[in-house]
This record gives C-alpha cells, structure tokens and sequence, in this order.
C-alpha cells in the first residue's frame, strides 16, 4: 500500500535535511510503528506524508497504491484516503467542530463522487463515533480544538479519523497526553478499524501503545533514516536497551 | 479654515458644477435650502480634498473620484425585497423617497416635503473639509425624516433603501429616537451601473433609549459611494453601529458619533470585503465627551486583489469624560501581495482617569491552519473560505438575527466565491 523509496526532504526555508535515505514499505492490512528518539524525523515524515508544503522532498518517491503521491496537495492525498492524527492537532478559533466535520466528509464524498451527506445521518454518525470515543458532546460545540486538553485534542483526531474512514492512517504520538483509560478507549477506536484493506502507520516513543496496538512490524528511526525493522519483539527490546543501544548497533 | 488658493478645477469637479447648474430648478427647498446649496457648491468649487488634507490623507478625493456621471432622470432601480423579514421599508429611489406609512410609534416625513417649508436647512451646513457633507448638501434631493416617539419599542426593523440605476443619487436620513425607545434600522445602499452616491443620517438617540444601526452597502463595482453617519448618543442609551462594505469601487464611509451625555454606550462593528482596484476608507471621530461614556470599537477587513482598504479611528475623551472606556481594533486579513490595508488609530484624551486602548493587526491565512484543513480533505479553495469565514464569525454572529446574520453571510460566501 505504501512504498517510500530512499525519501530525502528538507526544510523549505532552510534547506535542513531531516530525511535522509528514508526506506519503508506497509502492506494493506499492516500495523506499523515507527520508534525514535526526538528529533528523528518522526513528525516530519508524517507531514511529508500528508503533504505539507514545508518540506520539500529532493530525491526518492512515495508510492501509495503504486503511484507517486509527491505531486498531490495535502487535500488531494486526503480523498485518496491518506489520513494523519496530528501530534500537536491545532487549535482553529472562528470554525466550528461540527461544521468543520460536515464540511471534511462532504469533501471526500464529493471527491469520490458521493452526494452529501443529509443533516440527520450526518449528526447521528458524529453522535455515534463521538460516543464510542466516551467524548462530551459540548466538545463539538466549540470551534475546532480550541480550549480542548491534550487528551481531548487526541481523541478528536481519532473520531475523526473514523468519520472520515481513511485507507492509510498516520497516528503521530497519539498516546502523549493520554492517561491509561484514555490510551484504552483511543487504542480501541484504532483497532476497531483494523481490516485487511486498512493500513496503520503507529508513531510513537514509547512502548506502551503498542501494548493495546499491536504491531505487525516495528521500524526505528534515527536522523531520518530506518535504522533498523522488526516484528514487535523489536520494541520490547528497545524498552530494555535503550535507543542508544540499538542505535548504535545499527550504526 | 483652510486657505485653498483658487484651484483649476479637475474634470470631475468642473462636472459635479456642471451638474448643479442643470440640477438645480429640480432640487427641492426654499430659500433657505438653497442659500445652504449654494455655500455647498462654493466649497466644493475650492477643490475637492487631496491627500494634503489630514483626514483625507489615505483617500485623496480629488484624485480617486474619477468620472463623475450626470443625473439620470429616467433610471428605474430595480425594488429590492426587505432582508429581514417583517421589516418596514423605506425606499428612496433614483432620489426620490417613495410614499410611507407610519409604523405604531414612529412619524415619517419626506425630507423633499420638509426642503421646501425651509425645514432642516440647518443640517445642510459641511464642515470644513467635509465634501461628503457638502456634496449632500448640495445635491441631496430626498429621504425620510424620521421620529420614534418617547418609550416606543418599534417591534420590527426600519428598513432605509437607497437605490440607484446609475446617474447620481444623493439622500439623508434624519432620525430622532425618543427617551427610552427601542428601535433597529437597517440601511441598504445599493444600485445597478456606474453612479456617485452620496448618503447621510443624522441620528440623535434619546436619553435611555436603544438603537441598533445597520449599514449594508454592496454597490456596483463603478460606484463612488460618499457616505456619512453621524450621531449623538444621549445619557444612559446605547447605540450599536454596524457597517458591512462588500461593493462599491470608491467608498469613504464616515461616522461621526458624539456621546456628551452620561454613561451612554457606543459600539461599532464593521467587515470591509474589498477586492478589485477598491478602495474603500471608513473614518470614525469619537467623541466621549460625557462622565462614564464608554465604547468598543472592532472593525474587520479582507482584502485582495489590488484593493486599498482604510480605517482612520480617532477617538477625544474630553477633560469632563472621566471613567471612559474605549478599546478599539482593527484587524485584516490580506490574500493578495497587492492588496493593502492602512490604520490610522488615534487617542487624544483629555481627562485622567480612563482606560482607552486600541490595537491593529495585518496578517495573511495561517498556513499550519490551512493544512489542517486541507489534510482532512477540504480543498485549497474551500479551507481558506473556511478560515475567512472564521476571521469574520466573531463579528457577525454578535448580529444575533438570524436572518440578518443568514444574509451577511451568504454576502460574504458569494464574495469570497468571486474573488477569495
Ligand atoms: N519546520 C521545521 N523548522 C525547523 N526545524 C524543524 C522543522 N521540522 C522539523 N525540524 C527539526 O527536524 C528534526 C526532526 O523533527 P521531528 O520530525 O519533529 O522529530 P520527532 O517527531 O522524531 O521528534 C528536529 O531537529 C526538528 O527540530
Ligand atoms: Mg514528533
């Protein structure tokens, strides 16, 4: 589903290279996490994942399905089903959450040729996600994250991730912020979307998600490159050694 | 006074003479009237203002004018259904005030009734360099004088027209709201083809009375629209302003409130929606010159295109006027890279103890914000739409009507599909 070939990217403005030679390939179906130390590049390649301008990507490709996705604009990428749980979700004073939601699932039912969706069945699915992710409705009451605690913003990304039912899913440290029952209740929105035409890609720093989401395969970056893959004993035994550990073996 | 050594009159001036000569025999008033005309006239002759004069010094008059149109007297403006709903209209059109009744309360005159008895020639006095005043002055054919009597709530809205087919079209609203009345106008100015439009009210609010004032201009894109709120705000009444500009291709909208009386309130609010090659200046003098007077100010801007916005804020607290409240702001957004806004904030505060305050901000669409967006799937066009939308909320929806809100917003969505 998800091919990323010898990815080098750097920061528009500056030029700084953050991804160096990035190799990763996520079958459909497929849970995979990405574990790093800060500063990896571990957001970044979400971003670049999803299109954001500020990266500009110098050599190597991502395919997705099979095709380049490097000319797609960030909504464009988003029809095709590409979908990223931000790690800092922002804070958009003046639009409101719920018809910020309307208006994001219209668009992609209108890119896939869908009608809109009627008022009622609009709300009763919001009501629905919204309750399986045990979130105060007054939430959606409010313009789009703002004023929402870590844990909030956190479960928003996830409801809506499952509004929006996307093919490929980048959660980017979705467990920060998240006491014990929240990392349940958002481990079992993910997992209750896991299906064989599904992709996760799971960023996170600390083992612990990954003991509600179990991975198929764990990659480790450091300075933006995978420096080594596994199956899920491989984040176990970065819990025990360290990154340094495993980062210098690597090296 | 300004010493205007005799100019050579530019084309436009040479035409608004030209036009008062053929215009004059049809313009109503008495002696009086036309005495005050005729002063008009003398001051407009001096030469319109440049941006030499202070406060036309962002809208240099002379120079933007451009053509000035002859008066059409045989243009029809098409009749414009109310916006809110139950609403009492009062058209003046092609600068004629159509018949009116009188709603419970409320007394209406024609002001072309009034001009002819030498009633309200005073009001046709300008300033010094006031050429809005002294164009209306000079020009103003009709409009409604009209009176809400003492502790009458005016259950709906008072719906002012002033329209247009192009040609010229000069009107006033003179209104008077009793001690204790409640009452809500909305002002339409609007028109079809290229005209000069000129349009004051003149408002005096009554001791604890209650006045919501909207003023919704959306002419055509060839229109210099001159237009002029003043108002005095008397002891314990509130006067809300709110002035949307989303038309026009000239516009200097000036509002002029006084607040000698006690404790009285004063807001505005106003969205300028500019594109094109519009410029568009709103000016406000302030005067808090009663004890405990206070007033917000917030003014909101979208600009693109090449357009030129403007907002000249001054705001005296008089040495009596202690324990003024002011705070003004005034914030824009830009999408173009030749679009420009200009800020003129200005405190001159006389007595001590007050709190006054004022800010002003020039930014374009956050780009992280419009990222969020479009990674959800809302395309480019519509995630800024969204973000203008929501740089604008706050204002409007404060409007609370739903309808009138409805329709604000519906103005600003054909806007931004246009030109955003
Ligand atoms: N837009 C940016 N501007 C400046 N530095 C950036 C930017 N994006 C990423 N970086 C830098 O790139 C490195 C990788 O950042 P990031 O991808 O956020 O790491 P991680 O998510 O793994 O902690 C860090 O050193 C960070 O400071
Ligand atoms: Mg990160």
């Amino acid at each position: 589903m998800l091919e990323i070939k010898n990815l080098h990217a750097r920061i528009a403005d500056d030029g700084t290279e953050i991804i160096r030679g990035l190799d990763l390939t996520v079958k459909a179906g497929e849970v995979a996490a990405i574990m790093g130390p800060n500063g990896s590049g571990k957001s970044t390649l979400s971003y670049i994942l999803a299109g954001r301008e500020d990266y500009e990507v110098t050599e190597g490709d991502i395919l997705y399905n099979g095709e380049s996705i490097l000319e797609l604009d960030p909504a464009e990428r988003a029809a095709r089903g590409i979908f990223l749980a931000f790690q800092y979700p922002m804070e958009i004073p003046g639009v409101a959450t719920m018809e910020f939601l309307k208006v994001a699932m219209n668009s992609l039912r209108k890119a896939r040729g869908e009608d809109p969706l009627k008022i009622p069945e609009f709300m009763k699915l919001v009501k629905n996600a919204a309750g399986s992710l045990e979130m105060n409705p007054d939430m959606l009451k409010r313009p789009l994250n703002v004023g929402f605690s870590g844990g909030e913003k956190k479960r928003a990304e996830i409801l809506q991730m499952k509004l929006l039912e996307p093919k490929l899913c980048v959660l980017d440290e979705t467990d920060s912020g998240l006491d014990i029952d929240a990392l349940k209740i958002v481990a079992d929105g993910v997992n209750a979307l896991r299906s064989p035409d599904r992709a996760f890609v799971v960023i996170t720093h600390y083992q612990r998600l990954l003991e509600h989401i179990v991975p198929d395969t764990v990659h480790v970056l450091s300075q933006g490159r995978v420096v080594k893959s596994g199956d899920k004993s491989l984040a176990l035994e970065l819990e025990t050694h360290g990154y340094a550990g495993l980062i210098g073996e690597a090296a | 006074m300004n010493v205007h050594a005799t100019p050579k009159l530019t084309a436009s001036e040479t035409a608004l003479v030209e036009v008062f000569s053929t215009r004059l025999s049809d313009l109503p008033g008495n002696e009086a009237v036309t005495l005050r005309r005729d002063t008009a006239l003398e001051a407009i002759k001096r030469g319109l203002p440049t941006r030499k004069v202070e406060h036309w010094h962002y809208t240099d008059l002379r120079r933007l004018i451009g053509t000035v149109p002859a008066f059409d007297r045989t243009a029809k403006p098409e009749a414009l259904p109310v916006l809110i709903g139950d609403s009492h209209r009062l058209t003046v059109s092609n600068g004629r005030a159509e018949k009116a009744e009188n709603p419970d309360g409320v007394t209406i005159h024609r002001l072309k009734e009034l001009f002819a008895k030498g009633e309200l020639a005073d009001q046709l006095i300008a300033g010094v360099d006031d050429s809005v005043g002294a164009i209306n002055a000079a020009f103003v054919s009709d409009g409604f004088a009209i009176s809400v009597a003492d502790g009458v709530e005016v259950q709906n809205p008072i719906e002012l027209q002033n329209l247009h087919a192009g040609g010229q079209a000069h009107s006033r609203f003179t209104i008077t709201v009793g001690a204790g009345a409640k009452v809500t106008f909305l002002e339409r100015q609007a028109g079809a083809g290229a005209a000069l439009v000129s349009s004051i009210d003149k408002v005096v609010v009554g001791e604890g009375a209650d006045v919501r004032f909207i003023i919704l201009q959306e002419q055509s894109e060839d229109t210099t629209h001159l237009g002029k709120f003043e108002a005095e705000v008397g002891k314990n009444s509130n006067l809300s302003l709110f002035v949307m500009n989303v038309g026009g291709r000239l516009v200097r909208q000036e509002v002029h409130v006084a607040m000698p009386g006690e404790a009285a309130h004063f807001e505005l609010r106003s969205v300028n929606l500019l594109a094109n090659a519009t410029h568009n200046d709103l000016t406000m003098v302030l005067d808090h010159s009663g004890y405990g007077t206070t007033s917000t100010e917030l003014v909101r801007n979208i600009v693109t295109g090449k357009a030129q916005g403007v907002f000249q804020g001054q705001i005296r607290v008089a040495r009596e006027a202690q324990k003024t409240d002011a705070k003004m702001a005034c914030n824009s957004l830009v999408l173009s890279d030749e679009a420009e806004f200009s800020v003129k904030p200005e405190l001159e505060i006389f007595a001590d103890d007050v709190a006054c305050g004022h800010g002003a901000t020039v930014a374009e669409i956050d780009h992280a914000h419009l990222f969020y967006l479009m990674a959800r799937g809302v395309p480019e066009k519509e995630a800024r739409g969204l973000l203008v939308k929501a740089f604008l909320a706050e204002v409007i929806e404060e409007l609370e009507d739903e309808a009138l809100v409805t329709a604000l917003e519906v103005r600003l969505e054909n806007w931004f599909d246009e030109h955003g």
